[in-house]
C-alpha cells in the first residue's frame, strides 16, 4: 500500500496534468500568433492565384473559422475544443479536403508505431548489451574500437543519418526503395509478397533509427558499467571468487540496467521526434510523412491533430516504463 | 593554461578544437566576401569545383565556398544565440530549484519535465509554423532557447541539490549570506564546466533543429545556414543531377560540426570527472 | 609452533598512476614479511593511510591496475588432497602447470596462479569480510540468491544443498530470523548485514579469513557480536583470521599476535601480550600509551605530526621525523628486522644493531 501511495499516485497525477498542460500548449499556440489561421490559410490561397468575390469570401471565412474551432470567444474555443476531443474529433483536413483528420491519422499510426516499437526494443536491448559488455571488457581492443566508431556516430542528427543512408543504399546503390512504404499499387494483404515489400520499404528508415539510438546506449551503458564495476558490491563478489558469467549478468548489467529504464523514458520524446524526421526523408507513410504535408498546405487541424496524438503516445508511454521500473529495482518496490 | 595544454593531450580535443577554429576562421572570412549571399545569379551556374570557384557554384548561380562560409557563420551564431539563452534560464531555474527545495522546486521541475516528455520538435513546428514571417537568425535562436533548456535545468539542479549538502553552505548561510549572492558567488566555480558542457552539448541540438526546420521549409530560405543550403540543393535535384559539390558540402560541414562539438564536450567533461581522469592509468 | 599458512618475503605493492604525462607512485606496501600460522588470530594494526587495504588486497590475491605487484612474493599453503565439505581440493586437478613446478611443500607462490586458479582458492581456502560501512551485498538480488552465487560458484552437486542448509543453520545461529534469506539488502540494518557477510565469509569453511576494518563503522553494541562472532569461528573451524584494524581494543579483544604497520612496513610484530605490555619501537609505544586506561586520569599523549605521504615517504625508516629518539642513521637506512625474542620482532635502530 506504500507502494500505491508514494509512487503509483503522484505519477498518475504527473502523467495527467502534463498531458493536460501539453494540450492546453496545443490550443493556445495557434491563437497567440501575430496572425491567425484563417488569415493566412486565404493569404496563402491568394498566393496561389485564385480568386473568390467577397460574398463566398466571407462564406470562406466563416467556414473555415469554424474549421478551425476559432468561433466565439477563447473560453467558448477552449470548451468546444475538450469536448472535441473526447470524442476524438479533431476536425476536418484541409491538406486532403474534406477527409477527416483522425482518419488520417489511423492510417499513418499504425506505421509510425511498428516502426518505431521495433527499432526502440531492437537499440535498447542491443546497445546495451553490447555496450554493458564493452564497458566490462573496456581494456580489450575491441571494445575500444567500437567506442571510437560510436563516437562518430552518435552525434549525428537523425535527419543526416537518414539523408546519407538514403543517399548510399537508394542511388548509389540501389538495393533499397527511395521510398513509401509499399510499392505503389499493392494491395495489403497477410501473405508473403506483402510482408516483404514492407520489410524491404521498412529496412532503411529502420536502420537509421537503430544505428543512432543504439549508439546512444551503447555509450551511455559502457559509462555506467564502467562505474557499476568499480561499486563495492562487484569488488566484493570478485573477491568471492564468483564465477565472472555471473557477476557479469546478475551483478553489473542487471544493476546498470537500471539508469537505462529511466534513460529511455527520459529519451523517448527525442527518439519520436527523430522517428518522425526519419520517416520524412524516406516518405515512409506514417505520422511524420502525414506532418510534412500539413506544414506545406498549412493545415492546421491536421497538424493539431498529430501533436495531440503524439503528447498522448508519448506521455502514457512514459507512464508505462515509470510503472515498470519498480519491477526492476527492488529497493523502490520496498522503500 | 595548464589545463588547456592537459585537455590538448587527448586527441579528440586536439582534433574538435582545431576544426572548430578553422570553420570559426571561415566564418570570419565572410567579411571578405565579395557578393551579397542572398542573391542569386552572381556567378555561371553549376560549375565543377575549380581554382576561380573553390567549390563549385549552385543552380542558384551562387559560389558555393562563400555559401558555405555565411552557412557555418549563421549557423554558429544561431547555435550561440539558442545555447546562451538557454543556459541563462537552464541555470536560473536549476539553481533556483535545487536551493530552494520545497514547492519552488516541485513546481519548477514539473514545468521542466513537461518540456522533456511532450515531443517538442511538434510544438517547435507549430510555433516556427507561425512566426514565419518574422524569422531571421535571432528569432530563431530565441525560438530553440526557449525549449533547449529543461534537461540541463535538471542537470543543475542535481548539483547544486549535492553542493547544498556541504559545508560550506551553512557555513555561508550562518554567516548571513543572501540567497543569491551565496548561489551566484558560491556555486558558479562548480557549476561553470558543467555548464559549458551542456552549452556544447546544446549548440549541437540548435544545429540540428535548424537544419530539420530549413527541410521543412519554415525558416527564411533566402539567409543561408546549413539548413537552408541543404534544403536548396535538395530541392534542385542536385544529386541526380550530379552537382555532388553542391550537396555534399553542407552535409559534410555538418557532420565535421556535428563530431567536432561532441568531441570537445566529452573531452572536457571526461577531463572534469575525476574518477575518469584517474582511469588514464597504464595497464 | 603451528604450521605457517601464509607469508610474503619482502612484498612491495605499489600503484602506479598516470596523471597526464607525470607518473606518481604510491608506495603502499613496501617490503613486508609475514609469517602467519595456522589456528591463529593475527592482528594488523596502524593508522589510515598506512597501507594496510592494500596488504590485504595482495594477501588475497586481488592485485589490479593501478595496483602492481613490484616485488617479493606471497605464498600460499595449501594441503594437497585437503577435504573441504567433501570434495577434495586438489590444486593439481587444475589445468595449470605451473601450479606443478612450485608445489613444494603444499607451498604455491600466488603470482603463478592462473585466474581461474585463483577464483578456484577463493572462498574455499580464504576469504573476505569487509568494512561494515561498505554495501557489499547485491542490491537487486535477495541474500538467498548471493548466498547461491557464492556456494554454486565453489561447489557442486550434494555439496551445495549441504552448505545452504549450513547457511541457514548460521542464520539462525547468529540470532537472525530466516526470513532474512528472502530479504533485500537495504532491508537489513548496518549490523545484521555485517553478520550476514561474516557468516558467508565463513561458510565454505576457508583456512583463513580477511578482515578489512570488520567492526569499524559500527556502534558499539554490534562491535562486540561480531568480536565475539569471530572468536567463536576461530575456535570451531581451528583457521586463522586475519584481522586489519586500527581499533588497539578489538586487537587487544581477539588477537594472538599483531603486527604494527607504519608508511607500507611493518616495524614491531609480537604477542598481544607483549605488544600491549612491553612495546618497543616508539611508534608502537605512542600507540599503546594512548590508550585511555581505568583510574588513570592523567592526559593522554598521541604520536605529533601527521602520517607521512605515501607518495613522497621519507627516506630510511619512515618513522624518523616524527620520533623522539631519532638518530642521523635513521634517517639514511631503513632498519632490519631485529629478534628481541622468540615471538617479538622489531625494525629499529634503537635495538642497536648497526
Amino acid at each position: 500500500m506504500e507502494f500505491v501511495k508514494q509512487y503509483l499516485i503522484p505519477r498518475l497525477v504527473q502523467y495527467f496534468l502534463v498531458m493536460f498542460v501539453g494540450i492546453t500548449a496545443v490550443f493556445i499556440l495557434p491563437r497567440l500568433a501575430p496572425s491567425d489561421p484563417v488569415e493566412r490559410t486565404i493569404t496563402q490561397l491568394r498566393s496561389q492565384g485564385s480568386y473568390l468575390d467577397p460574398g463566398t469570401m466571407d462564406e470562406f471565412i466563416e467556414d473555415l473559422t469554424e474549421m478551425y474551432g476559432l468561433g466565439g470567444s477563447w473560453l467558448e474555443q477552449y470548451g468546444a475544443f475538450w469536448q472535441r476531443l473526447f470524442h476524438a474529433d479533431f476536425g476536418v483536413s484541409f491538406f486532403q479536403f474534406p477527409t477527416p483528420v483522425n482518419e488520417l491519422i489511423r492510417t499513418a499510426l499504425p506505421w509510425t508505431a511498428a516502426l518505431l516499437l521495433t527499432t526502440t526494443v531492437i537499440s535498447w536491448v542491443g546497445g546495451n548489451l553490447v555496450g554493458g559488455l564493452a564497458g566490462y571488457f573496456n581494456r580489450k581492443r575491441w571494445s575500444k574500437a567500437l567506442d571510437s566508431v560510436v563516437m562518430i556516430i552518435r552525434p549525428l542528427p537523425y535527419y543526416i543519418m537518414s539523408f546519407a543512408l538514403l543517399l548510399l543504399f537508394a542511388y548509389v546503390v540501389r538495393w533499397f526503395p527511395v521510398s513509401g512504404g509499399t510499392d505503389i499499387g499493392r494491395r495489403a494483404a497477410f501473405n508473403w509478397p506483402f510482408i516483404k515489400d514492407v520489410l524491404r520499404h521498412a529496412f532503411l528508415p529502420a536502420l537509421s533509427l537503430v544505428i543512432l539510438g543504439g549508439a546512444i546506449w551503447f555509450q551511455t551503458m559502457k559509462l555506467i558499467v564502467q562505474n557499476v564495476n568499480a561499486e563495492a558490491f562487484v569488488q566484493y563478489a570478485k573477491l568471492g571468487g564468483v564465477k565472472e558469467g555471473r557477476i557479469v549478468s546478475r551483478y553489473v548489467i542487471r544493476n546498470a540496467m537500471l539508469p537505462q529504464i529511466t534513460g529511455l523514458a527520459l529519451a523517448l520524446g527525442q527518439i519520436f521526434s527523430g522517428a518522425l524526421i526519419t520517416e520524412i526523408v524516406f516518405s515512409y507513410p506514417g505520422l511524420g510523412t502525414l506532418l510534412y504535408n500539413a506544414i506545406i498546405t498549412g493545415d492546421y487541424n491536421l497538424i493539431m491533430g498529430i501533436t495531440v496524438i503524439s503528447i498522448v503516445a508519448i506521455t502514457t508511454a512514459v507512464l508505462l516504463i515509470d510503472l515498470l521500473y519498480p519491477l526492476f529495482d527492488p529497493r523502490v518496490r520496498y522503500a | 593554461m595548464k589545463v588547456f595544454r592537459d585537455l590538448l593531450r587527448d586527441y579528440r580535443f586536439m582534433w574538435s578544437f582545431g576544426v572548430l577554429c578553422a570553420l570559426l576562421f571561415v566564418s570570419f572570412l565572410t567579411i571578405f566576401a565579395p557578393d551579397d549571399p542572398t542573391l542569386w545569379g552572381v556567378v555561371p551556374r553549376d560549375m565543377k569545383p575549380s581554382w576561380s570557384y573553390l567549390l563549385g557554384t549552385s543552380s542558384k548561380g551562387q559560389d558555393v565556398f562563400w555559401q558555405a562560409a555565411f552557412a557555418v557563420r549563421n549557423s554558429l551564431i544561431i547555435a550561440l544565440i539558442a545555447g546562451v539563452v538557454s543556459r541563462v534560464i537552464a541555470v536560473l531555474v536549476g539553481m533556483v530549484a535545487g536551493y530552494k527545495r520545497g514547492r519552488t522546486d516541485t513546481v519548477l521541475m514539473f514545468i521542466a519535465d513537461c518540456f522533456l516528455v511532450i515531443p517538442l520538435f511538434l510544438i517547435i513546428v507549430m510555433l516556427a509554423m507561425l512566426v514565419r514571417e518574422q524569422m531571421n537568425l535571432v528569432t530563431m535562436g530565441l525560438l530553440l532557447a526557449f525549449f533547449g533548456w529543461a534537461w540541463d535545468a535538471r542537470v543543475i539542479r542535481s548539483q547544486i541539490l549535492s553542493l547544498r549538502e556541504r559545508e560550506f553552505t551553512q557555513t555561508a548561510v550562518l554567516s548571513g549570506t543572501g540567497t543569491l549572492p551565496l548561489v551566484l558567488k558560491e556555486y558558479m566555480p562548480f557549476s561553470t564546466p558543467l555548464v559549458f558542457s551542456t552549452l556544447i552539448n546544446n549548440m549541437s541540438w540548435a544545429i540540428g533543429m535548424e537544419i530539420t526546420l530549413a527541410i521543412l521549409g519554415l525558416v527564411d530560405m533566402d539567409v543561408p545556414t546549413l539548413g537552408t543550403m541543404l534544403q536548396w540543393a535538395i530541392s534542385y535535384q542536385a544529386m541526380l543531377l550530379g552537382y555532388w559539390w553542391w550537396i555534399l558540402t553542407p552535409i559534410a560541414l555538418s557532420v565535421l560540426l556535428f563530431v567536432a562539438l561532441y568531441w570537445l564536450s566529452v573531452s572536457i567533461s571526461e577531463y572534469l570527472d575525476p574518477r575518469t581522469r584517474i582511469q588514464r592509468v597504464g595497464a | 609452533m603451528s604450521q605457517t599458512i601464509l607469508r610474503t618475503e619482502q612484498l612491495k605493492a605499489f600503484y602506479v598512476l598516470d596523471v597526464y604525462g607525470t607518473q606518481k607512485v604510491v608506495k603502499a606496501v613496501d617490503g613486508v614479511d609475514l609469517d602467519i600460522r595456522e589456528n591463529e588470530v593475527y592482528g594488523i594494526a596502524g593508522e589510515s593511510g598506512c597501507g594496510k587495504t592494500t596488504l590485504l588486497k595482495a594477501l588475497a590475491a586481488a592485485i589490479e591496475p593501478p595496483l602492481r605487484l613490484i616485488g617479493g612474493k606471497v605464498i600460499y599453503r595449501v594441503a594437497t588432497g585437503d577435504e573441504v565439505n567433501a570434495e577434495p581440493l586438489s590444486l593439481l586437478s587444475m589445468p595449470d602447470a605451473a601450479v606443478d613446478r612450485y608445489l613444494t611443500d603444499g607451498e604455491i607462490d600466488v603470482a603463478c596462479l592462473s585466474a581461474e586458479a585463483k577464483r578456484r582458492l577463493r572462498w574455499r581456502y580464504i576469504s573476505y569480510v569487509p568494512q561494515g560501512s561498505m554495501s557489499v551485498l547485491n542490491p537487486v538480488a535477495k541474500l538467498k540468491d548471493t548466498y547461491r552465487d557464492f556456494i554454486e560458484s565453489h561447489v557442486s552437486g550434494k555439496t551445495r544443498r549441504d552448505a545452504f542448509q549450513l547457511a541457514k543453520e548460521h542464520i539462525v545461529e547468529l540470532g537472525l530470523p530466516l526470513e532474512i534469506l528472502d530479504a533485500y539488502p537495504h532491508q537489513l540494518s548496518g549490523g545484521m548485514r555485517q553478520r550476514v557477510t561474516i557468516a558467508l565469509a565463513a561458510l565454505l569453511k576457508p583456512r583463513i579469513i580477511i578482515g578489512d576494518e570488520p567492526t569499524t563503522a559500527l556502534d558499539v553494541v554490534v562491535q562486540r557480536g561480531v568480536v565475539q562472532l569471530l572468536k567463536e569461528i576461530q575456535r570451531k573451524l581451528e583457521n586463522t583470521i586475519v584481522l586489519v584494524t586500527h581499533d588497539m581494543g578489538v586487537q587487544a579483544n581477539i588477537a594472538d599476535r599483531v603486527g604494527i604497520m607504519y608508511a607500507g612496513k611493518i616495524v614491531e610484530e609480537a604477542t598481544t601480550k607483549t605488544i600491549f605490555d612491553e612495546p618497543f619501537h616508539p611508534y608502537t609505544q605512542y600507540l599503546i600509551s594512548s590508550l585511555p586506561r581505568f583510574g588513570d586520569k592523567s592526559p593522554r599523549e598521541s604520536v605529533p605530526g601527521s602520517p607521512p605521504s605515501l607518495l613522497d615517504p621519507p627516506s630510511g625508516c619512515p618513522f624518523h621525523p616524527r620520533c623522539p629518539h631519532t638518530m642521523d642513521l635513521c634517517a639514511e637506512q631503513m632498519p632490519d628486522h631485529v629478534r628481541l625474542d622468540a615471538s617479538h620482532r622489531v625494525a629499529c635502530w634503537l635495538t642497536g644493531a648497526g
